[in-house]
């Protein structure tokens, strides 16, 4: 697998670069939380949980023809973000989002926008039809490549398990499988409903190299990439990657709650993510000039 | 009908390059044969059909036709929503193949009986059903299907080829003329009227046979014969709910037909508890034998 980046900065691990992933993702963060405001409309938890994973792939990882899919897709509004941060989505269609007549409901659409393969509202679908993308881009002999990004959640349903199976025995290397691990569900705590703990073991155990990552830190992420390419070199083994997250990361009233999950914003509650995300930014930018 | 599936998709596959044959850890002494053929593109997704739709839902994507064989009621009820959600509302051409429609699996049991699978593929979008009548539609059918770009379902059952020369498959065929009363069917239960014994009544019917699903525009001549007789009897294997009856219903209302008598044969599940062969349930339907011959003698002559 060749895992050199082929869009956006040609060294991530550089000083620039890092910046350039800050700039990013703080700006479709910027995006996303102003939709949920317009909107008033939940999922914000879950945006942000997985705000850094998606620009990461985009911008320091997937290359043209790879493919993405957001099988968590009540996160769908950081990745309409993302799409409209690489101009695929106008700020006009953006501001849609919600309203009567919209291309971009709460969950992913049928068919309608590129970067969108499949409509993931559902949850535990997404592992199986990655890997459907990737058997079918072997079988015709393209170097294409399929991030799946998965909640922890949705681990819970049986299907996601048939997918792991079937990827580990059909050695599907051209697959990434990224796990938002934010520990939290639909109405509790993964390990209070239904335990998914030691999740590392299990995903060994049904064949996968396991790489753990700080999901909210781009050096973390990086390393996570390096790891993966070094796996997939020496061991043909497919991968997965335990990105552990915070859900709400970064805004405090709303961080690790059941609550960001579904509540929306008032103005107060806006501006004041606004302002979070903005020192929380400053901060990052400082650590990015720090970094090798 | 499986040996003819299984032969159509060999020859299938020497004129494509797009296949991909997926099957669900079943037909033993029947898929060797396409799994030669398909080589690399054959898969035993193993007993996992929920993973198995979605998988083909993700080859369609990347331009593949992937064709999805296993017992009917597995294929089609377990993965129902990856069926609606991942292949119907993104109309990718992906073919479902069910073995054993009705009560093909006879002494099996309940478990492997799909007598709902009609009605809940008929109910998806954009999903077309291809329902062969006899050995010879199998073929053609397949050949339909692989130049078909919707979602689809394939009903194979046990054969009854009592129909004589019959037209090629088609959404609609008639069978035969008859004098007095009009059956419709779908499937091979059809030919289980062919082998009453009665010739007399047989030749009272005027039999058509449905080939696809949704239903196609009602032919006029079919139109001309139900006012003429104003007696139609529906014959499907399979649950009144959402099947054939139901869906021929609402057509020939909507364009003002209502026949004097409008009858549904239809299965009935298992009133007595106990279970036999594919025959002994259609009996005890009324599907065959002397209650299908009363039924219909009470419709054309009562």
């Amino acid at each position: 697998m060749d895992i050199r980046p082929s869009r956006g900065p040609d060294r991530p691990e550089t000083a620039v670069a890092r910046a350039h992933l800050e700039e990013r993702v703080f700006s479709v963060k910027k995006r996303f939380l102003a939709m949920y405001r317009r909107a008033h409309a939940g999922h914000i938890g879950s945006s942000l949980s997985c705000a850094e994973i998606l620009v990461f792939l985009k911008y320091a990882w997937m290359s043209e023809e790879d493919v993405f899919l957001l099988s968590k897709g009540h996160a769908v509004a950081a990745l309409y973000a993302l799409l409209a941060e690489v101009g695929t989505l106008s700020p006009g269609e953006l501001d849609s989002f919600y309203a009567e007549g919209t291309h971009l409901p709460a969950l992913p659409p049928v068919g309608a926008i590129e970067g969108i393969p499949f409509a993931t509202g559902s949850l535990g679908h997404g592992l199986s039809l990655s890997a459907g993308m990737a058997l079918g881009a072997r079988l015709n002999g393209r170097a294409r490549r399929v991030f799946c990004l998965t909640s922890d959640g949705e681990l819970d349903e049986g299907s996601t398990w048939e997918a792991a199976l079937f990827i580990a025995h059909r050695k599907l290397t051209n697959l990434v499988w990224l796990i938002d691990r934010n520990r939290i569900q639909g109405i509790g705590g993964t390990e209070e409903v239904l335990a998914l703990e030691p999740l590392d073991a299990k995903l060994e155990a049904f064949g996968f190299h396991v790489v753990s990552a700080d999901g909210h830190d781009f050096g973390s992420l990086l390393e996570a990439r390096a790891e993966c390419a070094r796996a997939l070199k020496t061991e043909g083994r497919p991968v997965a990657i335990i990105a552990n997250t915070i859900k709400g990361h970064g805004i405090r009233y709303m961080q690790d709650t059941v609550a960001s999950h579904y509540l929306p914003m008032d103005d107060s509650q806006y501006q004041q993510a606004l302002d979070e995300l903005a020192l929380a930014h400053a901060a990052a930018l400082a650590g990015a000039r720090h970094a090798r | 009908m499986r040996d003819e599936f299984t032969q159509a998709m060999v020859a299938l596959v020497r004129t494509r390059k797009d296949l991909v044959f997926i099957t669900g850890d079943v037909g033993f002494m029947a898929v060797e044969g396409i799994a030669e053929a398909f080589g690399e593109r054959f898969i035993n997704a193993g007993i996992a059909e929920q993973n198995m739709v979605s998988l083909a839902a993700g080859l369609a994507r990347e331009g593949h036709q992937p064709w999805l064989y296993s017992i009917a009621t597995f294929v089609v009820f377990r993965p129902y929503e990856q069926i609606r959600t991942d292949v119907c509302l993104h109309q990718l051409p992906v073919k479902i193949v069910g073995n054993g429609g009705g009560y093909g699996y006879g002494i099996m049991g309940a478990t492997h009986h799909a007598l709902e699978d009609v009605g809940l593929m008929r109910g998806l979008p954009h999903m077309r059903l291809y329902l062969p009548l006899h050995a010879g539609d199998v073929a053609p059918a397949v050949a339909l299907m692989a130049q078909d770009p919707r979602p689809n379902y394939l009903r194979l059952n046990s054969v009854a080829d009592v129909f004589g020369d019959v037209p090629p498959f088609a959404p609609w065929r008639k069978i035969k003329p008859g004098r007095k009363g009009v059956v419709i069917g779908l499937g091979p239960v059809l030919g289980n009227v062919y082998q009453l014994g009665d010739q007399a009544l047989l030749d009272d019917l005027e039999i058509w046979n449905v080939g696809m699903l949704p239903l196609d525009e009602l032919p006029g001549d079919l139109i001309a014969s139900i006012r003429d007789k104003q007696r139609v009897a529906i014959i499907e294997e399979h649950y009144r709910s959402c099947g054939l009856a139901e869906a021929l219903s609402y057509q020939l209302l909507t364009q003002g037909v209502c026949p004097r008598v409008f009858a549904s044969l239809t299965a009935l599940g298992y009133p007595s508890g106990r279970y036999g062969s594919q025959r002994w349930h259609q009996e005890e339907s009324g599907l065959a034998g002397r209650e299908l011959r009363a039924q219909l003698e009470q419709i054309v002559r009562g």
